[in-house]
């Protein structure tokens, strides 16, 4: 039903605000964190829960068995009551998320690099996609910044990024490290440790890391930096009011073509309207699009803010191929952070390899005992029956991982739209993707992968095994409403806000209009933040 | 084995597994992961390992089911009856088939398997969880970083921004 139209239609009305943000996630907390200090009235609705530590998989027997079950990063599997379904049977890589306080930062690995100054420059340096409005330098006092507010741990002096300075120091190389870090220096390739967004010493309140070895399915410890611990506290303190069990339907408008508000469904399922100046979307590459095109009306047909055509175009997911191998001696497995180092070797564009961009090697440490049967199972190196137990003991803790970012070029035919059928529990229509990995992404997957291959070799293992796509993995949806000066190939300006709709500004990974080669979260919060500060400083003029 | 909140059963979906299901299923995890003198450790058809099994297969449930009737259909129809190494035979044709429901028939045995107190210690580990303990990790070998260090710069200062 249009918004619009739809106003008619009785409901209970919520106090106006100023600023309404839908969903607490990564970029939600930093731009609510951003416009604190403002005097605006700001609220958050979050369709989730909070996550209590002590939910936590780490604190029971069948720690590793919740990451397949109500920790998995699959909305589908994990069928929460708070998670919405997305139909992801027309691509090759699945959706992960999550649905609550913190969003995508309570399951992600907190490995946190920052885009590089070429990331935002691709048309100019490459001739492919389209430079981004912004640049590094743009972004860069706001990288700073989120980094005081996550935590990050890594060491100042990496030659492959612009200086700057890890607030904490850098996760130990461990044996798993060392054991990369000999290989790489015999091949004399790039390495460095990597930024994590994970406590290594006391940090502004938070414990330190214990190696409790489980980072993805949530730290119990509370060392890893989601943001229902990092920014949500502050911002709460602030005066922000952050409402939970609280799932939009669709952003209204008046005939101004001005956002006014939204419908949205309260904890007991009552459909209401929450009046607001400003509304602020930060509900990732999946659900921003889906709430825009679920908010068509009749002066918006395709969707809200969508006269440009591209909300949900452009979709990019990291294809991240992983390769493993296995080594005689025993490695660090599960007991430390998942990620330790990276090597920037092949991130910047070399035409002789085949392909334009580039990526990150991300090297892993390893699982517990469950998962790497799984894992071992998967890698056809582990047998059932009675070679079993034999095998299962010259493999376990002796795995080396090293993920492949691969950087992922928009294309307009990998999109999000709306399933004609599938629907969430209050009825709304469910997003459905249509994506296929590109010919430059292959080739960039498959020259991954044999220098990963080379890297696993130089450090002696055996048995070496390639798997190109990684079920939900990794996670990072991005592009499907980028950022732009034209109106006519973008659907937020230079500073997050609708072309068409001038009071609506979106926040998330959706607005990336290049994906680079790294993990997304670091970027994601300092354009929030970006855009948090863009819009106090236009405060008086903000809606010309 | 330590009490386990049952977070994984949350999810079970369609009608529970028949006395015939349950009997296969037994007899199919023990040839999965077979008790073994050599390292001390029960087979994945002990009886307290089976019921985690079961009570533990929640969204794995149905898929488990399409998984046994392959088994009796690979079986001829009756698995029970088949003599051992018929069914260790028959377990093994199963197990080959690189589909959904062996990935989750593979996830629900091992998921159970490896965090039963005797196998993780069989293992040389701590049968806990990690959390509060955590584990000790070594800092390792930073001297490794120095050739690194030396480095010239590799970023691309396209915007002539750069220090």
């Amino acid at each position: 039903m249009a918004a619009a139209e739809d106003l008619a239609v009785p409901r209970p009305v919520d106090e106006i605000v100023d600023v309404l943000i839908i969903g607490s996630g990564a970029s939600g907390a930093a731009v609510a964190w951003g416009l604190v200090g403002t005097r605006l009235k700001i609220l958050c609705l979050e369709q989730g829960d909070w996550i209590k530590p002590a939910d936590f998989p780490a604190n029971g027997r069948d720690w590793e068995a919740r990451r397949y079950a109500d920790f998995d990063i699959s909305p589908n599997r994990r069928a929460r009551d708070t998670d919405y379904p997305v139909n992801d049977d027309n691509s090759p890589m699945k959706v992960a998320n999550f649905n609550g306080v913190g969003g995508g930062t309570i399951l992600f690995t907190a490995h946190f690099p920052r885009m590089h100054p070429s990331d935002f420059r691709v048309r100019t340096l490459d001739g492919v996609a389209e430079d981004w409005p912004i640049d590094y330098w743009t972004l860069e006092p706001y990288f700073t910044e989120n980094d005081r507010m996550m935590g990050v741990a890594g060491l100042a002096g990496d030659p492959a990024y612009p200086a700057h300075e890890p607030t904490m120091p850098p996760v130990p190389l461990g044996r798993s490290g060392t054991c990369y870090a000999r290989a790489l220096n015999k091949l004399g390739w790039h390495w460095w440790p990597s930024e994590i967004s994970i406590a290594t010493s006391e940090y502004d309140g938070r414990a330190k890391c214990i190696n409790l070895g489980h980072c993805t399915p949530g730290c119990a410890q509370g060392a890893k930096a989601s943001v229902d611990i990092t920014y949500w506290p502050r911002v709460l303190r602030a005066g922000v009011e952050l409402r939970t069990r609280c799932r939009v339907r669709e952003i209204t408008t008046n005939k101004h073509d001005m956002a006014t508000g939204v419908i949205y469904y309260d904890p007991t399922g009552t459909e209401r309207f929450q009046p607001a100046e400003i509304v602020i979307l930060a509900a990732n590459g999946i659900g921003t699009p889906r709430l825009l095109l679920n908010s068509a009306s009749s002066r918006f047909p395709n969707g809200l803010a969508n006269s440009s055509g591209l909300v949900g175009r452009n979709l990019m997911l990291h294809p991240w191929p992983q390769v493993s191998g296995y080594v005689a001696e025993e490695l660090d497995g599960d007991r430390g952070p998942q990620t330790v180092m990276w090597s920037k070797e092949f991130y910047e564009t070399d035409a002789s390899r085949g392909f334009v961009r580039g990526y990150t090697l991300q090297f892993g440490r390893g699982t517990g005992p469950v998962n790497e049967a799984i894992t071992n199972l998967g890698t056809g190196r582990l047998p059932w029956g009675r070679g079993h137990h034999r095998a299962y003991r010259t493999l376990m803790y002796r795995r080396l991982l090293v993920g492949v970012a691969c950087e992922d070029l928009p294309e307009e035919h990998n999109r999000v739209m709306l399933d004609p059928v599938l629907k969430d529990s209050h009825g709304i229509p469910a997003a459905m993707i249509d994506y296929t990995i590109s010919e430059n992404t292959r080739a960039m997957m498959e020259h991954g992968i044999a220098r990963a291959t080379e890297i696993l070799e130089a450090a002696g293992a055996k048995n070496t095994f390639a798997s190109r796509i990684v079920l939900n993995s990794p996670g990072h949806l991005l592009g499907t409403a980028r950022m732009g000066i034209d109106p006519a190939t973008s659907v937020v300006n230079e500073w997050g806000r609708s072309h068409d709709v001038k009071n609506l500004f979106i926040v998330d990974g959706s607005i990336w209009v290049t994906s680079g080669g790294v993990n997304p979260t670091s970027t994601i919060q300092a354009l929030a933040l970006y855009v948090a500060d863009s819009i106090k400083q236009r405060l008086a003029t903000l809606f010309d | 084995m330590s009490t386990l909140t049952d977070h994984t059963s949350q999810r079970a979906s369609g009608s529970e597994l028949t006395p015939a299901d349950l009997r296969d299923l037994r007899r199919l995890a023990g040839l999965m992961i077979p008790a073994a003198a050599e390292y001390d450790v029960p087979g994945a058809d002990d009886e307290a390992i089976f019921s985690d099994i079961v009570r533990s297969l929640g969204r794995d449930q149905n898929d488990v089911r399409k998984a046994l009737t392959t088994l009796r259909e690979l079986a001829g129809d009756d698995f029970a009856a088949l003599v051992d190494a018929e069914a260790e035979a028959t377990a093994m044709a199963l197990l080959r088939r690189e589909v959904p429901e062996i990935t989750a028939l593979g996830r629900a045995v091992l998921q159970c398997y490896y965090r039963d107190d005797r196998v993780v210690r069989s293992l040389g580990l701590e049968p806990r969880p990690p959390y509060p303990r955590g584990h000790v990790l070594k800092q390792g070998d930073w001297s490794l970083l120095d050739a690194v260090r030396t480095r010239p710069r590799m970023w691309r200062d396209v915007d002539g921004k750069g220090d």
